[in-house]
């Protein structure tokens, strides 16, 4: 399941210095009108899944550095607004806060409690079924800083309810550091679809911290996708699935350039009888190095959990290390896994040249085929533009 | 059309080809038989120009130029096709995307995918759990797409059900039929293919080399007759220095 890369070495997570970062930022003024943001940081989100012409979305959540710059719902029963603002509307709230991520897991979480910017809140009332996603902008616009943010999502029982995550820096950004904690509630009979799109500079360093609760009959299905640089990332969220029935989802999609390093894995625990889950990672590494990484726990009976890790090497440089892991607590768990790590076969690239395509176009079409976005199941729109990116991504690896 | 000199060729530093000389014209075609392991396929794969069919002598010409040098791609575009004896699966790459991406001149995907009893395939990756005589017709969609002037059919029938041989047959005659200059030369061990694709000419390889050029049909039932064996001994094989001698 394991190559080590040209210098023979296994990766080891990059390192972040947390007091090597600007702790405070320029306030940026409110924009009630979004197309007062400037074009390029327009783009720039854009490539991250947020549309800031709201075409086709229930709402929309623009956070810079630490600034609430935009936040509006435009879909009743929806609430969308920073967490600040959230904690004073809702007394309740504060339940809902490192609840089900520790404030004490390690010193990134720590940081994200001591000196908070922000993040969004965004929730379905009970029964309220969103037809089109909200989103949410998570940017950083200055060099040198950290962001901390703090973000709760609650899909109120029997609601329906998309998100889209973009995180994307202004194109003058070199360094910084995200920290993100993310709770998200899937209530009883629920379903939260949350997409994560990360497009970040060569320079920064991302340590989103995320759990989620599924309830009975609940449903939550998380999609990520990294295709830029990015210097440092490593994430390892966690669904639990506390009520009969839930269901969750994660498929990843990373592309790995040279000098990024990616810790990636995607964990859930069964805690209820008749759950499932499934975990799906597709990795792609044109130099950097990839630690793919999933967990599936069974704790309870008739359960049944699945764990998928392909990894694909473009270069004699970087890594791919995928690292499953299966655990049961108890007989009688339906838990499998399969692994796959290789270059890109010369055979399969040859019979696309026998057609007649170059080179270059036979690995951009099988490593497009290999990065399938359609299992995501996102909105037409934004599943062109990653099939897009996908495009960009692969010229400049080439 | 194609022109075969001399042509030496291993595999992972092992010789399977030893100076095979042979010539197909304009508008015509060769059935190319021998024992498994003989070095059809590698033929197939030298003229292709797939890599690991290594050239240690000799010269491919196609249309009048040397291409021994040039790339996959390079002789897929200047008019040579194959159809795989085994493809590989492109995961992720529907046969749609394929045929798509590779087509030349006027080609109707849902139209030929229904002819070759494919239609519901198209939206499927590319031989992703095909089975044998749906690879072959998969490949047969390709090659459509691809439209090539010189067509390389490596045992286009083997393990295809007796209905559908007539729809490989009708659909590889099609391919060389396009223009009447096309080209062909196809591996085959029984010769099923010949009500519908009709060779005018035939070879026979033996262990890397080329032992006679003929009648396909009168070469077939020697064979039939006597085995490779007969088909080794026989004296019409070419004598030295005249590789293109036909027997009559
Ligand atoms: N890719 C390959 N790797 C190793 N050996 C090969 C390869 N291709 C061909 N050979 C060897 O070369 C010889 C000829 O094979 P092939 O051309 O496939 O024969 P045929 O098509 O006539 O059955 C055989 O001994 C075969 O094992
Ligand atoms: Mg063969």
């Amino acid at each position: 399941m394991q190559t080590k890369n040209s210098r023979g070495r296994f990766p080891k997570a990059g390192q972040v210095d947390i007091g090597s970062y600007k702790s405070s930022a320029k306030d940026k003024p409110y924009l009630k009108d979004l197309r007062r943001v400037r074009p390029d940081q327009k783009k720039n989100m854009l490539s991250a899944g947020v549309d800031l012409s709201n075409r086709h979305r229930s709402g929309t959540y623009v956070q810079m550095d630490h600034s609430v710059v935009h936040s509006q719902s435009l879909y009743p029963g929806v609430e969308v607004m920073s967490t600040t603002e959230a904690l004073k509307k809702y007394d309740w709230l504060e339940d809902y806060f490192w609840k089900i991520v520790s404030n004490d897991a390690d010193e990134f979480t720590r940081q994200a409690e001591v000196q908070p910017h922000h993040g969004y809140f965004l929730r379905a009332q009970a029964g309220v079924k969103a037809v089109y996603p909200l989103q949410a902008c998570l940017f950083i616009n200055e060099d040198n800083i950290i962001q901390n943010v703090h973000n709760i999502i609650i899909a109120e029982e029997g609601s329906d309810l998309q998100v889209i995550t973009g995180c994307a820096t202004a194109s003058d950004v070199r360094r910084g550091l995200h920290i993100g904690i993310s709770e998200f509630y899937v209530k009883k009979g629920a379903k939260l679809t949350f997409t994560m799109i990360h497009n970040w500079a060569d320079d920064i360093s991302v340590r989103p911290r995320t759990a989620t609760l599924v309830e009975e009959g609940g449903t939550f299905l998380s999609n990520y996708i990294c295709l830029e640089p990015v210097k440092t990332l490593q994430m390892y969220p966690k669904a639990e699935l506390v009520g009969r029935g839930a269901m969750a989802r994660y498929s990843s999609i990373l592309f790995a350039l040279p000098g990024a390093h990616m810790d990636v894995g995607s964990r859930v625990i069964l805690k209820a009888e008749g759950s499932k889950a499934e975990v799906v990672s597709r990795a792609v590494s044109a130099g950097g190095d990839v630690i793919a990484r999933g967990h599936l726990r069974g704790e309870a009976q008739g359960i049944k959990a699945h764990l998928e890790c392909r990894g694909l090497m473009l270069s004699e440089k970087g890594l791919i290390h995928a690292i499953p892991e299966l655990e049961a607590t108890i007989e009688g768990v339906d838990l499998s896994h399969e692994a796959a790590v290789g270059k890109i076969a010369r055979d399969e690239i040859e019979y696309l040249m026998a057609r007649g395509l170059s080179e270059g176009e036979a690995q951009a079409a099988i490593v497009r085929g290999f990065l399938d976005t359609s299992i995501m199941g996102l909105p037409r729109e934004l599943q062109k533009q990653i099939d897009t990116a996908i495009s960009t991504c692969e010229k400049e690896a080439f | 059309m194609l022109k075969i000199e001399g042509l030496t060729v291993s595999v992972f530093g092992q010789r399977v080809l030893s100076d095979v000389n042979l010539r197909i014209r304009k508008g015509g075609s060769m059935a190319l038989l021998g024992p498994n392991g003989s070095g059809k396929t590698s033929l197939l794969m030298a003229i292709m120009g797939l890599s690991g069919y290594k050239i240690t002598k000799g010269d491919i010409i196609f249309k009048g130029r040397r291409i021994n040098d040039l790339s996959v791609d390079e002789r897929a575009r200047l008019g040579i096709g194959i159809m795989f004896q085994r493809p590989p699966a492109i995961r992720g790459v529907k046969l749609r995307q394929m045929v798509d991406m590779t087509q030349r001149g006027d080609f109707n995907a849902d139209r030929e995918a229904g002819e070759l009893n494919l239609r519901e395939f198209l939206d499927r990756d590319t031989n992703v759990g095909f089975s044998g005589g749906e690879l072959k017709r998969s490949e047969l969609l390709q090659m459509l797409a691809h439209s090539p002037q010189l067509s390389l059919f490596d045992e286009p029938e083997s393990g295809v059900d007796l209905e559908n041989i007539v729809l490989v047959g009708k659909i590889m005659s099609r391919i060389l039929n396009k223009n009447k200059d096309n080209a062909g030369l196809l591996i085959t061990h029984t010769g099923c293919i010949f009500d519908y694709v009709k060779p005018d000419e035939g070879c026979v390889l033996v262990g890397g080399r080329l032992h006679c050029i003929g009648d396909p049909m009168s070469i077939l039932k020697t064979i039939a007759k006597h085995g490779y064996e007969g088909c080794i001994a026989c004296k019409r094989k070419i004598p030295e220095g005249d590789s293109r001698k036909p027997v009559k």
